[in-house]
């Protein structure tokens, strides 16, 4: 009945949650107990998701060609995927669903067409595989909490379901109940364990976010509120439409057959719809089943595009409309990335929240936004993300400097990081946004692998710097930059650990930051060089404040007292956190480009169709 | 196995895996002091790789992956249905970075033996192996990548060990200064080179990074974008002034000497700063396309060597004065280099290759005895505080001798012939139609530091070695057969290897001229070489005038000096501060920077502000509002009353 995927990604998503409750009926002593309890949980997601990650590859492998493009092949994209899953499960005589097609549906609150809908691709995968990692992680950083330990750890594993979740999330409303479940944890978890003023940061962290939601929940359902049927296969819709008719049988024939969902890929197809309608090459669209020369086919099986073209009228694909749900859609996750003007959340969060959440903060959260923009922004409203793409390069490129000069004014240690935070999560923006048209959105293809390959590079330089900073903090009980300094002498070994995740944040050739920074700037030069420009003198800002924190912090002398050295559990952590930021800045196809490429190269080249030379 | 093409790879594989095995004795406290073991071991190993890969560069050069035909190894790509961008491993070694590679494996493997000695007991000695061995697997990347991103790669990897040595001291705060000033001001450089190969590997159509790629496509390019393609030119350069220490961007290289002496010999002087000569002589082929650009890049050579040679007439460090030397030795380069055009271009660059080669052993063996010196000396370097050493440092007298006088150029020794390649080079641009007046101008700018050069290096050597005997306080003069060995090796290459290698065989230039960059950029011109005897008569000279000069200064005592420099107060001050530039960047880059940094804080800050300011208005019309939910419920019932009687009204009264 349920297949073998959607019982394995459904797991990633819950074991957390599950470890996380039972940690509560630990009796309160045991607190050794509950740590190890808990670690134990994170280690079990975390080798789940690398048994998917495994499972993807021979789903990817299974259709390769060998060719130039070993691991591409259409039929593989999510969107096709889900398609075809939607396609089985709408046939009069339902075909057997796949077990290993990495897409799985359960009804859920069928009144509204919400579904349980989860599935992977070389999007949210890496993303997925990041936050089991750095949760672990997170876990290990989490030693030192001594207060209230079964809470703490119910609430950082509930938060993981959280984030997993919104990875997971083929349907909105789902994407959206993840992504408020792992609110509310975040706000304790700074809030109660964090610094001096952990309730004014956990407050305006809240209050943040919750505005972000606010624009996505109206987008949610404004998107609901549209007709998609002609995206959809005509066999989906009558089947729905019969069972309407047995409900309600007033309505009138038009009106049975409307067609409202919350599933994504079918949302996606909607915007890229718009885009023909609203660019006026409605006559480029055609249905799934009957491909073309110049065609686009994103109608549902069995639709005509004449009868289809009365419904363009909606208010979906009226460009203040397509502007709006973008507006909502993007703002919502900037606030989440965090996009320049709304940033003002991240310092105090940073600064207040306790080592391991900082470590999540910047290493996984941060990564909703980018993931959301990339999911749900670009895809769904694309003709109002092209128009509006140099404002969002420009955003982005800003942030990148602004972070940096910020970034060099910074005296708090914490701080400092939060900011260089920002800047580099600049490039990611920076990365999406450059659509140049026609012969030139090849090069939007390495400004998006850019994007989300800084974003995992992100995430495993900045959790590993906080991680940094909070086994400075542990020995020496400041942030102040002032105040440390010649930890070098008395900790060698750290200070070698640390040194590497310095550079590899700097963007070192060979470190994890090169790369990702190289295909940003590479597809940001083909789309504007000026902003491509900003965004490499901002490296040598970057390198300036690193160097000289790090010169402040590690070289000449101590005049604060002895520190001890790392103990063998910092150390693994550190150790791991490097060996990554080497493995990935030395094999970056092998171990992650070869696997994440496709999706999203797919998805570029799906949107790329859109725009005409 | 030991084909070249693996060999090729091992060259730089083996240092890196020295660098590895470095950290791994590092980490066991009873194999610490054997650090150097794999380091030098895996130098040599790397050395020897390199030399039977260069004689094996003949006609075909050496590559690798071996066979080119095949998809080249990937480093990150990504595909779309039209393009590829992809960024590859690919090395090749030709004349050119055969040269290099001898240069860099064989010095850098007698200056890790010198370590051993030098660096004996200090803290962190596996560090400082380490480091070095990384160091010199990046360096042998830079040369042998096959494209400009790998090239960038060990570009940076060359940068970064370079920080980590001169902060090597740590705890010495100047050190740690030093080694940011090194790492940023060359990273302004390197933005450049970075802009400038992407303006290239879009100009030639965006397909590859591979050199080959892009100097096929140098004509095409330059018709095509006349401006641009020297803009593009001129950003490579600005990579190599910076890394190369040039003007603007030299003031790191005087700084960088904060770090371990072996250091300052291996990276500050015979290879590290020589890689953007090493870029500019493989991008020969564009450059020689603007003679604007060559005219540039001549100039700011030339100004370079007169001005750092002006500073270091007055230095009182010991290593200041070499690396102001060096400093001056590499504006002698790019000089040579941007003579090429007017030039047939194989002639000049051979000339800056070749003086480059020979500088690496001389400056490599003045900087090693400087370093036995300080040794010596109980780590003091001023020369103020010593003379007269030669009677106890008798080695390292020698050495340093046959380095000052290589480096002075006297005649036969090795600096002689380059640099009278470089000024032979000079003299004939002048005869170039377009700029020749100012060739002209360069060639006696040329020749007038060359005499200053000639000075400053024997003043050096007078105030160290000579004069009365006079040592600071716990130095106990020693010298030991692990520092001497590679002395003596440096120093017969000092003297012999210029006169060996060039002017009555040509080998060196037969040999480089086989390069492809350099045949293409030829295109068709002979180099016609031979021995210019008024120029080599000339320069012979002005070096032995200088040292003359020097000897009548500074041999016996130093009152006729002194007295100069009370007459020249002016010129002399200026000179011994460095001409302040470091105070005039402080005031017009490092400020303005932090002001920005300030002010961005600043934007912060009220942005903080405004963020307080928006949520203070929910509350404030909480406050607004709180009043009439007071608990009284005579005021709740009158309010109801009266907001019933209000509808009422309207709806008797207004709405019928």
């Amino acid at each position: 009945m349920i297949e073998y995927d959607l019982i394995m990604m459904s797991l990633v998503i819950f074991v957390p949650a599950a470890f996380g409750l039972l940690c509560l009926i630990f009796p309160a002593k045991f607190k050794e107990a509950v740590r190890w309890w808990a670690l134990l949980g994170t280690a079990v997601t975390l080798c789940l998701s690398l048994c998917l990650l495994v499972e993807y590859y021979f789903l990817l492998d299974s259709r390769s060609d060998r060719g130039l493009r070993s691991l591409h092949h259409p039929k593989t994209l999510l969107d096709a995927r889900a398609d075809e899953a939607l396609r089985r499960a709408s046939m009069p005589a339902p075909e057997p669903r796949q077990a290993y097609d990495w897409v799985g549906t359960v009804p859920w609150i069928d009144r509204f067409d919400i579904q349980y809908c989860i599935g992977i691709d070389g999007i949210s995968l890496p993303l997925i595989v990041l936050t089991s990692l750095v949760m672990f992680f997170a876990v290990i950083a989490s030693w030192k909490i001594e207060t209230n330990v079964r809470a703490y750890f119910f609430l950082l594993l509930t938060l993981q379901t959280g984030v997993l979740g919104t990875f997971f999330a083929l349907d909105l409303f789902l994407l959206y109940v993840f992504y408020e479940v792992m609110l509310i944890p975040m706000y304790f978890l700074i809030g109660v364990w964090g610094g001096a003023r952990r309730k004014y940061a956990a407050f305006k962290f809240v209050i943040y976010t919750l505005l972000g939601s606010v624009f996505l929940l109206v987008a949610i359902i404004g998107l609901y509120f549209t007709d998609v049927r002609d995206f959809v296969d005509k066999t989906a819709v009558d089947a729905r439409a019969e069972e309407r008719r047995k409900e309600s049988p007033r309505l009138t024939q038009d009106e049975i057959r409307e067609y409202h969902t919350f599933h994504i890929p079918t949302l996606q197809r909607a915007g890229q719809g718009a885009m023909l309608v609203l660019t006026g090459q409605q006559n480029r669209l055609t249905a799934r089943d009957e491909p073309g020369e110049g065609k686009v086919p994103l109608l549902g099986r069995g639709v005509h595009i004449e009868s289809a073209r009365g419904r363009f009228q909606q208010a979906f694909f009226q460009p203040t409309y397509q502007y709006l749900f973008f507006v909502l859609l993007f703002v919502g996750f900037a606030v989440k990335v965090p996009v320049v003007p709304f940033h003002s959340w991240l310092p105090d969060a940073h600064v207040e929240a306790p080592t391991p959440v900082s470590m999540i903060l910047a290493g996984i959260l941060l990564k909703l936004g980018g993931y959301g923009l990339l999911r749900l922004a670009y895809p769904i409203c694309p003709w109002a993300a092209d128009q509006l793409s140099l404002v969002i390069a420009g955003l982005g490129a800003f942030g990148i400097v602004y972070g940096a000069f910020v970034a060099l004014g910074q005296t708090d240690f914490k701080r400092l990081l939060a900011y260089s935070s920002i800047s580099h999560m600049g490039y990611v923006i920076l990365g999406l946004a450059a659509w140049g048209g026609g012969a030139k959105s090849q090069y939007w293809a390495w400004g998006m692998n850019g994007a989300m390959y800084q974003m995992v590079a992100h995430g495993i330089t900045a959790s590993a710097m906080f991680f940094v900073v909070g086994v400075l903090y542990d020995r020496s009980h400041t942030r102040e930059i002032r105040q440390l300094g010649g930890v070098m002498t008395s900790m060698p070994l750290f200070a070698g650990l640390s040194a590497i995740l310095f550079f590899a944040s700097m963007g070192l050739p060979g470190l994890c930051g090169f790369v990702g920074e190289l295909f940003v700037v590479l597809g940001s030069w083909n789309y504007h060089p000026g902003l491509s420009l900003a965004a490499i003198g901002a490296t040598v800002v970057t390198a300036a404040y690193l160097l000289w924190t790090w010169q402040r912090v590690y070289l000449g002398v101590n005049h604060h007292g002895h520190y001890t050295e790392i103990t063998a559990r910092e150390a693994a952590v550190l150790l791991t956190f490097v060996v990554l930021s080497i493995a990935l800045g030395v094999l970056p196809q092998t171990l992650l480009l070869s696997w994440m490429e496709p999706s999203v190269t797919g998805l570029v080249e799906s949107l790329a169709r859109l725009k005409p030379d | 196995m030991f084909e070249p093409s693996n060999l090729l790879l091992a060259v730089p594989a083996l240092p890196l895996l020295g660098a590895l095995l470095c950290v791994a004795f590092g980490s066991v406290k009873e194999l610490r002091k054997w650090a150097h073991v794999p380091a030098v071991l895996c130098a040599a190993l790397s050395c020897a790789a390199a030399l039977t890969v260069v004689s094996n560069i003949g006609e075909a050069d050496v590559h690798f992956p071996q066979d080119r035909t095949g998809e080249p190894i990937s480093w990150f790509s990504v595909a779309t249905a039209t393009t590829k961008l992809s960024a590859d491993f690919g090395l090749e070694a030709d004349q050119l970075s055969g040269i290099m590679l001898i240069g860099i494996t064989f010095i850098g493997t007698w200056i890790v033996v010198f370590s051993i000695g030098y660096m004996h007991g200090s803290p962190g000695y596996p560090r400082f192996f380490a480091a070095v061995s990384l160091f010199l697997a990046s360096m042998t990347l830079l040369v042998l990548a096959d494209n400009f991103l790998l090239m960038f790669a060990g570009w940076e990897g060359v940068g970064l060990c370079s920080y980590l040595l001169v902060g090597y001291w740590h705890d010495k705060p100047s050190a740690a200064a030093a080694a940011r000033k090194a790492f940023l001001v060359t990273r302004l450089g390197d933005v450049g080179l970075l802009l400038g190969s992407f303006l290239l590997w879009q100009m030639a159509g965006r397909n590859s990074f591979n050199y080959q790629f892009i100097f096929e496509k140098a004509a095409e390019m330059v018709n095509a974008h006349p401006y641009l393609f020297p803009a593009a030119c001129l950003l490579v350069f600005s990579g190599a002034v910076g890394k190369s220490a040039q003007f603007p961007l030299y003031v790191w290289l005087p700084d960088a000497m904060e770090g371990p002496t072996p250091v300052s010999a291996l990276i500050h002087a015979a290879t590290m700063v020589t890689a953007g000569v090493y870029l500019l002589a493989r991008c020969a082929a564009l450059f020689t396309l603007c003679p604007a650009v060559q005219a540039t890049v001549a100039v700011i050579g030339a100004f370079t060597a007169i001005l750092a040679a002006y500073i270091a007439l007055t230095q009182n460090d010991l290593k200041r004065v070499l690396a102001y030397s060096t400093v001056s030795q590499l504006g002698f380069m790019f000089l040579a280099l941007g003579c090429a055009g007017p030039v047939v271009p194989s002639f000049a660059v051979t000339a800056a290759v070749f003086h480059l080669f020979t500088h690496a052993f001389f400056k490599a063996v003045l900087f090693l005895s400087a370093g036995s010196v300080m040794h010596a000396m109980h780590d003091e370097i001023d020369m103020r505080l010593f003379s007269g050493l030669r009677k106890k440092l008798p080695v390292t007298h020698l050495a340093f001798l046959c380095g000052a006088a290589a480096l002075a150029g006297l005649p036969l020794l090795s600096g002689f012939w380059s640099k009278d390649m470089i000024l032979e080079s000079a003299l004939e641009a002048g005869e170039s139609k377009r700029f020749g007046t100012l060739y002209y101008l360069l060639f006696g700018v040329a020749i007038t530091t060359a005499a200053m050069t000639a000075f400053y290096t024997f003043r050096a050597y007078f105030r160290t070695f000579w004069g009365p005997l006079k040592m600071p306080e716990g130095a106990h003069p020693h010298e030991t057969w692990v520092m001497n060995i590679p002395l003596l090796v440096l120093a017969i290459g000092a003297l012999a290897v210029g006169i060996v290698a060039e002017p009555f065989t040509h080998w060196f230039s037969h040999f480089l001229g086989h390069a492809k960059t350099l045949v293409q950029a030829d295109a068709g011109r002979v180099a016609e070489h031979h021995l210019n005897w008024p120029l080599m008569i000339g320069s012979g000279a002005v070096a032995l005038l200088g040292i003359g000069v020097a000897w009548a200064m500074y041999a016996g005592n130093s009152q006729s000096a002194d007295n100069l420099a009370k007459n020249l107060k002016t010129p002399y001050y200026a000179s011994l501060n460095k001409l302040y530039v470091d105070e005039i960047y402080n005031v017009l880059i490092v400020q303005p920077f932090l002001m920005i940094a300030g002010f961005c804080k600043l934007c912060e800050a009220i942005v903080y502000d405004l963020v307080r300011l928006v949520a203070m208005v929910p509350r404030f019309l909480a406050d607004l509002i709180r009043p009439l939910q007071n608990g009284l419920v005579q005021f709740y019932a009158l309010s109801m009353a009266m907001g019933l009687a209000a509808i009422v009204g309207y709806l008797v009264l207004v709405a019928k």
